[in-house]
């Protein structure tokens, strides 16, 4: 990296980015740079990081609430939470080792900058949703707050809200606050195998749809359960199929053997108690099962009920190979390396079964023809440019990376 | 008349109305524009009743097709607009103007699909909030969002307050329990936004209209998420002598990890009217009472409770007591659902609800009765104490001269205070007229143009849902709606370019 601007204190940054706008120069808008490349390549030869904005600044955990600077490491915030036996809810998911980068190099801003949010998220909520405030700094120099500290605020329009996952192309965040949970005291595991993904979507619906509070619901095509270093999993052979139930101990124990009865049907599922099955959910979250290669990888987001349909008819056309989280709502999926990425055939089947795709890995070149994300409606469109004009007039802030002209 | 300011109608526009009514007769089914003095007069305020305008026209569409066509009117010939739900706002959200027309969501109520697999539902904006819960009970389902107003309240309504409720400390509120909306522009234009999945596709344009206030559009359809009910749940009640114990309790029960599905607090005023309304079993002779509610299996709910009750019990409440049975289960929720009901038979009251940093509660309500005293009037506190959103109820007599104007006194200075201490000015009601001038103590003059920016962008001309949310002074000048400018085509769907 050549031009790197690095502030260190929130009036450096703001005063950086008011003369950038004098000298109408765009920038790169980065954290740790561990999702650099994702999305569009980016229209500009500095880049603004916010790496050196660092700290703590407010934790309760009594209030269950903590703010940090933007550039704060996320493993710093979940060492401190640890101590003091809390949590993120939404469990962020690191983007890095799958694109080539190291592990656990996420900032604060980026996790909330991109909105990624793990398996718990379809009964915890997203980053967004554990968002209570924020300060930053938009393409115009303004330095502006949204939210506050507070775990009910609807005072005003929810701007903390609306600018979490726009990828650093609104402003630029400086400082995030946000809801935090206690640790669950124990976990368990239920793992299924050979299941054929429409079973295994069913069998996650009935347990998501149970009282039992399954909080992880994922499911393995065969090929990446072979990539899973927990255990024995690996060795099946198998598509692996787990649920995760987190809770007081005695209560894990009953909602177990209530589980398995209510699944009786697709057979007696393996159990990892709560060492491997932190393991298990911990690799996941760093997607051991799609390491860096060669090939691309889409992310889609649908209903739980259309996940397996929409992969059946992407697989028509490509082969795929398949991670599905979220209870089947959230689909990972590699294909082998191609000029457009599958994009065609992927686009033509979100738009028969609803929901959206983002191409998450592959090469500049193929992410600057294709489209990374998903194309909006003409309405949506309208709206997305007037939001980019209303923070960012210049187009000063990540140009390009969410779509060419944005 | 009290404090607020509303602006003068363009006596423009008040002139043409039979014009107005005319054409929207044109616009929709018969029956649905009511334009008699009587009929109108329903429609004149909502639950914020100290303020009422005559409204122009109220129109009742009964399809997103008819809201289009009326907005498509309004918008061209500069009418300004105010949707409303069941016009249960304790903010003035739903007040019209006298030059405004009234479009009301409430014949548009029907459940479009229950997808049970997804736990989705999709309904119409003008069911009421209960109604989303009662039509998926059968399958052991429900909508996690309940304000007091549940029963009477819209979906539509809660969309654009962003509504909590009691059980929010476990499922969220509104904004985290929607993932679609159908909505439509100031133009005419239908949008939908978002959809049956969990996350955004681009900006995540729902979390900004959501708490919008009705300043961005009307929505006509939203797809909610429906969650699987707990087994069972169950309410304790924990009387303490002193709000600060009852404070502490709250926040040791927080730290040790547990997160009941509810908290909510009462001091003794509230606990006094609440008993008489409904024979709750509530203790009469505490400061302050927690209800606790927890949910699960039999065991695990005594297991909880107990450990609760462990909790409270190196507190030295004064009571603790966990519901018999379900009867007296649904009377302590009756009587905390129904205490506004119940206070406001006793006098008129004005209810705020900000919200504050938890660590600051016991210092707080010294202050609230403070304040009340300083102005000569009673108060009542309930709340919910898990996320510090505060309900002070400001009891006055209307009928009273200069006895309103001295609620609003107080109660601005409540919301100072919880500003002062880090909170917000409204944790679930919104702003809508009643706070609006008083955005400028939580916000800069930058904070404010932020938001008013986007504003711009979903209502270039300012015509939805006038003078609220935002100050009358410092806002833009109305800009005329431009024509649909030509959009680069990457960004646009293949299908739909």
């Amino acid at each position: 990296m050549s031009n790197v601007l690095q502030p260190a204190t929130e009036w450096e940054l703001k005063s950086m980015i008011a003369s950038l706008a004098e000298r109408q120069i765009p920038v790169e808008v980065a954290g740790g740079g561990s999702k650099r490349t994702c999305g569009r390549p980016v229209a500009a030869t500095a880049v603004l990081s916010t790496a050196m904005l660092r700290g703590i600044t407010l934790y309760e955990p009594t209030e269950l609430v903590m703010s940090a600077r933007s550039g704060t490491p996320l493993s710093q915030v979940e060492v401190e939470l640890a101590s003091r036996g809390q949590m993120l809810p939404f469990e962020p998911i690191d983007l890095g080792p799958m694109l080539g980068q190291q592990a656990g190099q996420q900032t604060m801003g980026g996790v909330f900058g991109a909105n990624l949010s793990g398996a718990r998220r379809f009964v915890a909520g997203a980053a967004r949703d554990h968002v209570l405030g924020i300060q930053a700094i938009n393409g115009r120099g303004e330095q502006f707050k949204s939210g506050g500290r507070v775990m009910k605020n609807v005072t005003g329009i929810d701007v903390a809200r609306g600018i979490t996952g726009s990828w650093g192309t609104l402003a630029v965040l400086s400082e995030i606050t946000f809801k935090v949970l206690p640790l669950p005291d124990d976990m368990t595991t239920l793992v299924y195998t050979g299941l054929t993904d429409e079973l295994a979507a069913e069998l996650m619906c009935i347990a998501s749809g149970s009282p039992f509070e399954v909080s992880g619901a994922v499911h393995l095509t065969a090929a990446l359960a072979r990539r899973l270093k927990t255990g024995e999993l690996a060795e099946e052979k198998k598509p692996v199929t787990a649920l995760r139930i987190e809770n007081f101990s005695k209560s894990v124990e009953y909602r177990k053997t209530r589980l398995k009865e209510l699944l009786v049907a697709f057979g007696t599922p393996a159990e990892l108690d709560l060492d491997p099955s932190l393991k298990f959910w911990n690799e996941l979250r760093r997607f051991s099962v799609l390491p860096f290669g060669p090939t691309h990888v889409w992310r889609i987001s649908t209903s739980p009920r259309n996940g397996p349909k929409l992969v059946a008819a992407i697989r028509r056309h490509v082969p795929v190979e398949v991670m599905y989280d979220w209870s089947g709502g959230l689909v990972w999926l590699e294909t082998a390396a191609s000029a457009d990425a599958g994009a065609a055939d992927v686009r033509r089947a979100v738009a028969s079964f609803g929901g959206h795709a983002t191409l998450i890995r592959a090469e500049d070149a193929v992410r600057r023809e294709v489209q990374v994300f998903q194309p909006l409606t003409p309405a949506v469109a309208r709206i997305t440019q007037g939001l980019k004009a209303a923070f960012d007039p210049l187009g000063l802030l990540s140009p390009g990376r969410m779509y060419a002209n944005l | 008349m009290s404090f607020i300011q509303l602006p003068k109608p363009d006596s423009s526009i008040v002139a043409r109305r039979l014009e107005i009514v005319a054409v929207l007769e044109g616009l929709v089914q018969s029956g649905l524009v009511i334009s008699d003095e009587d009929g109108r007069r329903a429609y004149e305020t909502d639950a914020l009743t100290a303020y009422k305008r005559m409204p122009l026209a109220v129109v009742l569409p009964a399809t997103t097709q008819e809201v289009s066509l009326v907005l498509a009117y309004a918008c061209a010939n500069g009418i300004k607009v105010v949707a409303r739900g069941a016009g249960t706002s304790l903010c003035g959200g739903a007040l019209p103007g006298e030059d405004v027309i009234v479009v009301g969501v409430s014949k548009m109520n029907r459940v479009i699909e229950i997808d049970y697999e997804s736990r989705t539902a999709r309904v119409e904006s003008g069911i009421t909030n209960l109604a989303i819960s009662k039509a998926v009970t059968p399958r052991n389902f429900f909508y996690a969002p309940d304000p007091s107003s549940q029963l009477a309240c819209t979906l539509a309504g809660n969309l654009a307050m962003n509504s909590g409720g009691a059980h929010c400390l476990k499922y969220g509120v509104t904004t985290n329990n929607v993932l679609g909306v159908k909505m439509v522009l100031i133009t005419g234009e239908i949008v939908e936004i978002g959809g049956a999945q969990l996350d955004a596709e681009g900006y995540d344009l729902l979390a900004l209209i959501v708490g919008s206030e009705g300043q961005f559009g009307i929505i006509t359809e939203a797809t909610v998420r429906i969650l699987p009910s707990a087994e069972g749940a169950k309410p304790m009640m924990i009387g303490f002598e002193s709000a600060a114990k009852a404070a502490i309790c709250v926040a040791r029960i927080i730290a040790s990890g547990i997160i009941p599905v509810a908290i909510e607090f009462m001091d003794k005023p509230a606990i006094e009217v609440c008993e008489a309304f409904a024979k709750a079993g509530y203790p009469l002779d505490v400061d302050a009472l927690l209800i606790i509610e927890v949910e699960g299996s039999e065991e695990e709910i005594a297991d909880r409770l107990a450990y609760i009750a462990g909790i409270a019990n190196e507190l030295s409440p004064k009571s603790i007591v966990v519901a018999a049975n379900e009867d007296q289960a649904a009377r302590i929720w009756k009587g905390r659902k129904s205490a506004f009901g119940a206070i406001g038979r006793l006098a008129d009251y004005y209810c705020m609800d900000g919200t504050i940093p938890l660590g600051h509660l016991p210092h707080v309500l010294e202050q609230i009765a403070e304040i009340c005293a300083r102005h000569d009037l009673k108060v009542a506190n309930i709340f919910h104490a898990g996320d510090g959103n505060l309900h002070p109820l400001i009891m006055y007599n209307a009928n009273a001269p200069g006895e309103i104007e001295k609620a609003e006194m107080a109660g601005a200075e409540i919301l100072k205070l919880c500003v002062a201490v880090g909170g917000c000015l409204t944790g679930e009601h919104g702003v809508g007229i009643e706070k609006r001038d008083l955005m400028t103590v939580q916000f800069t003059e930058t904070d404010l143009n932020v938001q008013m920016r986007i504003k711009s962008v979903f209502d270039p001309s300012w015509l939805l849902n006038p003078a609220k949310v935002f100050p009358l002074d410092g806002r833009p000048a109305p800009a005329a709606i431009v024509s649909m400018q030509a959009l680069p085509v990457d960004m646009l769907h293949p299908v739909a370019a």
